[in-house]
């Protein structure tokens, strides 16, 4: 009874292995291809539907693609719709995501690093602020916002959907605590010994020590404002700034009257859905979510 | 405490440059809103009467649109509608998290690489997009899951293909934040218990779960968040069914008002009622899981 079945090298059935093999755990391992394939079923319907012509989609078997190339024919009808304005939501998405997630890293970044290597009046007042900003659920806020920015006239505009989205109370503090663990302050010290002004320690010191966990807080509020929402759907009307989410929304909005517009939608929601796997799938290593819980510690 | 002194000496005004943007930002997208909310929500648009024809002009209202919005029958439906929502999507996702978490740190636990990747991609996928997905699998013309057969839009069934979206799209994210504290405990833990005999699973109940609890209540905050401002996945999912209306939760009945209806008085006053509850039981949620962690530690 000491020793555990499962290590019995000798007895591998894969048999001729000559590194010792422990056995397969069978119901984890099924579960977790069980939640894989619950991700990853609406993707593949997607895809299926995407083959279809418009007249196939409501008619034809659901998980039975069409092999007659109407994924061609899908895609040429979606870049004919409105002189290829899909293309264009595409851009505005990308372009949102990685303007807004930029700025609000080098926000978070130079709010994080102040709070955790300055003394300064108001620091506690601020950190405390910002903390309370964690808790604030901020898609309530846009509708208060849009009311605002239509009073100044900044709405329907690319400035109206990127600056509420530059204040991220959570980069914020995950910036703090991440100056503090990765940035010495013997190093500052020696850098000022050496004449070396603070704003150029922030750049040359500070921000490159930052840098694995600025690239997770740029990842996390790219992701953020990529699947935002309401707060474009209440800030624009032109349809030239929507992002994808908005733009494939009002698609299948006009869907309801005009079924062939649903299989549009289904080749938008392909389409959107693959660039940022991809994008995903390639950023993977520079992901370091230790950070998002790190903060606990 | 003395090299902070100096620290803070002689850097001038460089602290107040670093943080100037995130005030001003602070200042103008969350304080400003929030106040001019307020001013909005104490008046309200009057008709003006008499012979000078149309048009409206702003009065103030005092308390009467918060008396209006607190007695309207739409937004308390609604309210109930998110959370019994909240009551699916919170421990769901947070049990499959952590259950997906603690599989993947099993040893002998297979295909790891590739599930964790699969389960985590629909953090990537916006909340629309996953509810127009979604939609289409539950609409009976198009469902390859017995949509025809099945009403995945029924009175009661609508909340759970509503919180399923939700849950979808929230699984991995929290799954890779508790995967993460767990692959941080060292192996040594789990030696001793290993050698008294204790099960895989005695020692995932009884010494991993217990350990990453922190990270587990992280989810939680986030998880009760989400669900506090539902409104991506019945908003898409509306115009696939009737049986989403156009005030089905809080922040619907909220964007109705300003923009179905053109009333901005009543929307700024449901957005004021709306934030100071979510913003207490995000509070009331984080102080709770926060005391009860600590009760456990001791």
């Amino acid at each position: 009874m000491t020793a555990a079945p499962a290590r019995a090298p000798q007895l591998d059935p894969a048999g001729g292995a000559p590194k010792p093999r422990r056995k397969v755990a069978l119901l984890p391992t099924t579960a977790l291809v069980l939640g894989a394939l619950y991700c990853v079923v609406p993707t593949l319907w997607i895809l299926i539907a995407a083959t279809k012509s418009r007249t196939k989609l409501f008619s034809t078997a659901t998980y039975v693609p069409s092999l007659d190339l109407g994924i061609w024919h899908n895609i040429k009808d979606l870049t004919d719709y409105q002189d290829g304005i899909f293309w264009r939501w595409m851009l505005n998405s990308f372009f949102y995501a990685a303007v807004g997630g930029l700025l609000a890293s080098f926000v978070s970044a130079a709010t994080g690093y102040a709070l955790a290597k300055y003394a300064f009046r108001g620091r506690t007042a601020l950190f405390n602020t910002i903390l309370a900003g964690v808790l604030l659920p901020q898609i309530v806020l846009a509708v208060p916002q849009y009311l605002l920015l239509s009073k100044v006239g900044m709405t329907d505009s690319l400035i109206g959907v990127l600056l509420p989205q530059l204040f991220n109370p959570y980069g914020i503090y995950l910036c703090r605590i991440y100056a503090a663990s990765a940035v010495p302050d013997s190093l500052l010290e020696a850098g000022r010994i050496d004449g070396a002004g603070e704003a150029r320690l922030f750049f040359s010191v500070g921000l490159r020590l930052m840098g694995p966990g600025l690239v997770t807080v740029f990842l996390l509020q790219f992701i953020a404002i990529w699947n935002n929402f309401l707060l474009p759907y209440v800030m624009l009307t032109s349809d030239d700034k929507f992002p994808l989410t908005v733009g494939l929304y009002s698609l299948l909005r006009h869907g309801a009257d005009e079924a062939s517009l649903y299989s549009l939608v289904v080749t938008g929601t392909l389409l959107s859905v693959v660039p940022v796997i991809a994008l995903f799938l390639s950023l993977q290593r520079f992901w370091r979510i230790d950070l998002v819980t790190g903060a606990l510690k | 405490m003395a090299r902070r002194r100096t620290a803070a000496r002689g850097t001038g005004g460089f602290p107040y440059l670093l943080v100037l943007p995130a005030v001003l930002l602070f200042a103008a997208f969350v304080v400003a809103p929030g106040v001019y909310a307020l001013l909005l929500s104490f008046q309200r648009r009057k008709v003006n009467g008499g012979l000078l024809g149309g048009g409206t002009h702003t009065v103030w209202a005092g308390l009467a649109n918060y008396r209006d919005v607190l007695g309207d029958s739409d937004l308390w439906s609604g309210v109930g509608r998110m959370l019994v929502l909240g009551a699916i999507t919170v421990p769901g996702t947070v049990f499959f998290a952590l259950l997906f978490a603690v599989l993947l740190d099993m040893e002998r636990t297979r295909l790891k690489r590739v599930t964790r990747l699969t389960i985590f991609l629909p953090y990537a996928v916006p909340g629309v997009i996953a509810s127009l997905m979604w939609g289409f699998l539950y609409l009976p013309a198009t469902s390859p899951i017995g949509g025809d057969r099945v009403d995945f839009f029924g009175s009661t069934a609508v909340f759970f293909s509503v919180a399923n979206v939700a849950v979808w799209g929230a699984v991995g994210f929290n799954m890779i934040v508790i995967y993460t504290a767990l692959r941080a405990l060292p192996a040594e833990l789990y030696e001793s218990a290993r050698l008294d005999g204790a099960t895989e699973w005695q020692i995932v109940l009884r010494i991993k779960v217990p350990l990453v609890m922190p990270a587990v209540v992280m989810c939680c905050l986030f998880t009760v968040l989400a669900a506090l401002q539902v409104f991506n996945e019945p908003n898409t999912l509306k115009p696939l069914s009737n049986a989403v209306t156009s005030t089905w939760v809080p922040l619907m009945k909220i964007y109705d008002d300003a923009f179905g209806n053109s009333d901005i008085h009543t929307a700024a006053a449901t957005s004021v009622v709306l934030t100071v509850a979510a913003l207490a039981v995000s509070f009331v949620t984080a102080r709770v899981i926060q005391s009860r962690v600590q009760q456990e530690a001791k």
